[in-house]
């Protein structure tokens, strides 16, 4: 019952009480005497409200020199609190080691969109930079004033202002801070959440002038990791709290009609909770809880089965109808017309089916009513939306719950933990004591959100002169978000639907992301209603680079298609059409690194069982670019799939740290590359049957790649646009384009097992 | 029905009453108070939570109290410390392995009665060793980075 204590995040209250914090001015620039003469006004001993527009929402400069920021972004373990910590260092002029970055406390941080979309850095860094260059600013007038000389005349090493002229003359920040708040009002726009962004009248440093951004820095939550300190979101105790599962139904829709509590009255503190199709225990200890939901004699309603089989998916998908169509981007140029003029049209259609997070523990959430103080601690990825949702779904004010991010089991966007914190909350108001829910593996992966499955169809027009005149791309699929991305509306979680709040299915999917410059292009997308509108187990979501992967692999083996109908090389092939000088340089960096020899695929030289190819893709990611190369071997007698190696040239814009950016990028190939090779949901027409690790495979270490060559390329004048999910997004096409250079045989259907494969292959 | 039970927890002795059925993992994280390992199935499919039981991994998730008996457990804080790491400690930090970390009892722990009783292992036989293990993170070369170098310093 001590964890509690160890593991209550210090709020910035403590914080700065414990440190000192502060500092003040605004306005327009005062004349010296008025600076000094309303000085006391503009320091401030009271924290100021915890709002965008306050520089003390993001920065605190602490008594002992130090300094802490307050993220309210989160780190995944993709080593965002060691960036962001640089970036608020360089603009401070402190060393990095005096900056602490507390991360996803509601008490302490507002809403910046907790981990979303790859924006840790892009969105939450960016802001934490003007704020420090603001902090900076203010610091170096305060100095000024104490030191009576100009601002102009001063400069800042390792957190102490001095004299240009005079070292002597200094005052380092710890003295400047005292015990009090920045009080210092930003230009904010308006916005929580991703685009959050409020600057102060600083401009932050010239990238040239860069001497902590750009270097690799190790990260700081390793070592607990290894050392079994670091405790995950599953282990916070709370004084009084008793455990909670979850029950769900055998038919997906299906809710009970009859449960027979005294089937568990045996089991200590055996307690059920039921209203409408929302079904749970809680008993005094975890394994009791365990015993009750298995136990519980539960009669289910007996709806028709909600789902076709699994078999007909694509089928339903492709004659299901189209709920909402939109064309992104401007189209370029009359694309019919130039289709009508084509020599020759090359058609082809893709299909990618429903995944999962299958985080790597079931999702955990505690929530502890008070009268007068609501807590969740949670391993969602966005606890501002959480503490949103909380609030909703119990009915209390939003300034009455407090949403602590706790590392959770695994995060890539909207999984089962924006569900467990709000049936946690919901057990914990039945029950009226601190609850502690976490679910049960096949609720993990069967009921957390999907990625959507979709089909996408290409077709190309191409001159006599096999010049490509025409290019047209649409996917077809269930939406990217039936529930929303954050779990702030109970419409949008498992516990809303289930209680009976209306449901509000939300739409939209995307387009590929490139800068061919087909001559007539366009391209749009189609979105399908679910196929079960309420409380379903193939509820869609985001999952990471979210219909990125979908996209890009049909796209992408499409322009691979294209190149060898053309029977061109596809390096040559892309470079021919991309028009984005960042892209033809991805694109001949990864070429170039992997040693690409010029040639058209397929190969057509190989006899054995065993044959080996390589593929190319590339593509954007909301401004970053990446190329990748995949050099692949397969087993023709069984259809087994090696990923042999990969080589990516990556640009993102500014690097911060270089370190921390290869290892992200590692990673996404090797999740992007089981996601192409294994993933796919199973379901029945009751139910969704991927319900653990061997109904739901992912990659394993036996098949990892021998080794993934990484090039970076900084642009340091460019803003960083984001790394923690463009990796995943070629990978899926680069190993298709691969198979078809070894085989001759164009897999277009996700995954790539070995039983699939094996059958393309025949 | 309950039973006493006396474990031993990396070189210290709890006593505990449970139910005999109940898996080792509830009693190391609820009756003990350990926070490591972790639930991630219980079903022995993805090894978030290894243990060594006299030296073996298993997987704390499926093993009854029952089964347990006078054996030793060492549970991942019983491996080493940042004052004495455990080599695969040491490079795990060396090679920056995890992301999230929730799987890390498996690897560690197994990797750990592999090097042990394996001098100088080939990549194959690493491979072969901690296949079936589970990261969603995809640190899978990492892991096999750190393995490798802490296989190095154990020669």
């Amino acid at each position: 019952m001590k964890k509690i204590e160890k593991m209550k995040r210090p709020s910035r209250r403590t914080l700065l009480r414990c440190g000192g914090a502060l500092v003040v001015s605004i306005g327009a620039p005062m004349p010296f005497r008025l600076a000094r003469a309303t000085e006391e006004a503009r320091l401030v001993g009271v924290r100021p409200p915890l709002t965008p527009d306050q520089l003390s929402s993001y920065i605190a400069v602490n008594a002992d020199g130090t300094v802490s920021v307050f993220s309210g972004k989160t780190d995944l373990g993709q080593g965002l609190e060691v960036a962001l910590a640089q970036m608020v260092a360089e603009e401070l002029d402190v060393p990095f080691k005096a900056v602490k970055v507390v991360t996803g406390d509601t008490a302490s941080s507002v809403n910046q969109g907790g981990a979303s979309s790859a924006s840790g850095v892009s969105e939450g860094g960016k802001q934490l930079r003007v704020a420090a260059a603001e902090a900076r600013r203010v610091l170096v007038e305060l100095a000024a004033e104490k030191l009576g000389v100009p601002a102009e005349s001063l400069a800042v090493n390792g957190g102490v202002v001095h004299s240009n002229t005079e070292m002597a003359k200094s005052a380092s920040y710890a003295e400047l801070v005292g015990d009090r708040y920045f009080n210092v009002t930003l230009a904010w726009n308006g916005k929580i959440g991703n685009p959050l962004y409020a600057p102060g009248k600083a401009k932050p440093k010239a990238p040239k002038d860069y001497a902590i951004v750009g270097r690799p820095i190790k990260r700081e939550d390793v070592a607990p990791k290894v050392f079994a300190q670091q405790d995950f979101c599953t282990d916070i105790k709370v004084p009084g709290m008793v455990h909670g599962r979850m029950i769900r139904p055998a038919i997906a829709g299906a809710v009970p009609v009859n449960v027979d509590e005294s089937s568990i009255k045996e089991i200590p503190g055996a307690r059920v909770v039921w209203n409408q199709g929302f079904l749970g225990v809680v008993a005094d200890k975890e394994w009791d809880a365990i015993k009750a939901a298995q136990r519980l004699k539960v009669t289910w309603s007996n709806p028709a089965p909600p789902f076709p089989d699994q078999a007909s998916l694509y089928d339903h998908i492709r004659q299901a109808g189209v709920r909402k169509s939109e064309t992104e981007g401007r189209p370029v140029g009359d694309v019919d017309a130039a289709f009508k003029n084509g020599a020759r049209v090359i058609e082809a259609e893709y299909e990618w089916p429903f995944q999962s997070h299958a985080s790597m523990g079931p999702a955990c959430a505690i929530v502890d009513i008070k009268p007068d103080q609501v807590t969740v601690w949670t391993g969602s990825q966005k606890p501002h939306f959480t503490r949103d949702g909380v609030a909703n779904i119990l009915g209390v004010p939003v300034d009455k719950v407090r949403g602590i991010w706790i590392l959770g089991p695994g995060s890539y966007g909207r999984n089962d933990a924006g569900d467990v914190a709000m049936d946690a909350a919901l057990l914990a108001k039945a029950v009226g004591k601190p609850v502690r829910l976490q679910y049960m593996r096949d609720q993990a992966t069967g009921w957390d959100p999907k990625a959507p499955a979709s089909i996408h169809r290409a077709r190309a027009a191409i001159d006599g002169s096999g010049k490509v005149i025409a290019y047209e791309f649409v996917s077809k699929a269930f939406p990217r978000v039936d529930v929303n991305s954050n779990e702030s509306e109970p419409h949008d979680t498992l516990a809303g639907q289930l209680t009976g709040v209306p449901v509000k299915s939300g739409d939209g999917f995307g387009v590929p992301e490139d800068s061919y410059g087909f001559a007539n292009k366009r391209s749009y997308w189609q979105t399908i209603a679910p196929l079960l509108e309420r409380g379903s187990p193939l509820r869609t979501s985001h999952l990471r680079d979210p219909v990125g992967p979908q996209i890009h692999f049909a796209s992408e083996s499409f322009i691979d298609e294209l190149a060898a109908a053309l029977k061109l090389d596809p390096v040559e092939f892309r470079l021919q059409y991309v028009t984005d000088p960042r892209d033809v340089a991805v694109i001949k960096a990864a070429a170039e690194k992997a040693g690409w020899q010029p040639r058209p695929s397929p190969r057509r030289d190989q006899n054995g069982t065993t044959v080996s190819g390589r593929g190319f893709a590339y593509v954007q990611r909301h401004g970053t670019r990446l190329a990748i190369a995949a050099e692949v071997e397969i087993d023709r007698s069984n259809g087994k799939i090696w990923t042999r190696k990969f080589t990516v040239a990556h640009d993102c814009g500014q690097i911060i740290n270089p370190d921390g950016l290869l290892r992200v990028i590692e990673a996404g190939v090797v999740q992007g590359t089981s996601r192409a090779l294994w993933e796919e949901v199973k379901f029945n027409n009751k139910t969704v049957t991927s319900v653990d690790w061997l109904s739901y495979p992912i990659l394993d270490i036996a098949e990892a790649p021998e080794s993934i060559d990484v090039v970076l390329i900084d642009r340091p004048e460019l803003p960083p646009s984001g790394a923690g999910e463009p990796a995943i997004r070629p990978v899926a096409a680069a190993i298709a384009n691969a198979v078809f250079d070894a085989t001759g045989v164009r897999i277009r259907r996700v995954p790539f097992s070995p039983d699939n494969v094996k059958s393309a292959l025949s | 029905m309950s039973e006493k039970f006396s474990l031993s927890v990396n070189e210290s002795t709890h006593t505990i009453t449970a139910d005999p059925d109940m898996p080792l993992l509830y009693a190391l994280r609820d009756d003990l108070g350990l926070n490591n390992p972790h639930f991630g199935c219980g079903l022995a499919q993805c090894g978030a939570c290894t243990v060594h039981l006299d030296g073996q991994p298993i997987r704390s998730c499926v093993t009854p109290l029952s089964a347990v008996g006078n054996g030793k457990i060492t549970t991942l804080a019983g491996l080493g410390t940042p004052e004495k790491p455990h080599p695969l400690q040491t490079a795990y930090i060396e090679e920056q392995v995890p992301q999230c970390g929730y799987c890390i009892n498996g690897w560690l722990m197994t990797a750990a009665a592999f090097l042990r009783d394996n001098k100088k292992p080939s990549d194959g036989q690493i491979k072969d060793a901690l296949s079936g293990l589970k990261c969603r993170c995809g640190t899978h070369l990492a892991i096999l980075r750190a393995v490798k170098r802490a296989a190095a310093m154990m020669g």
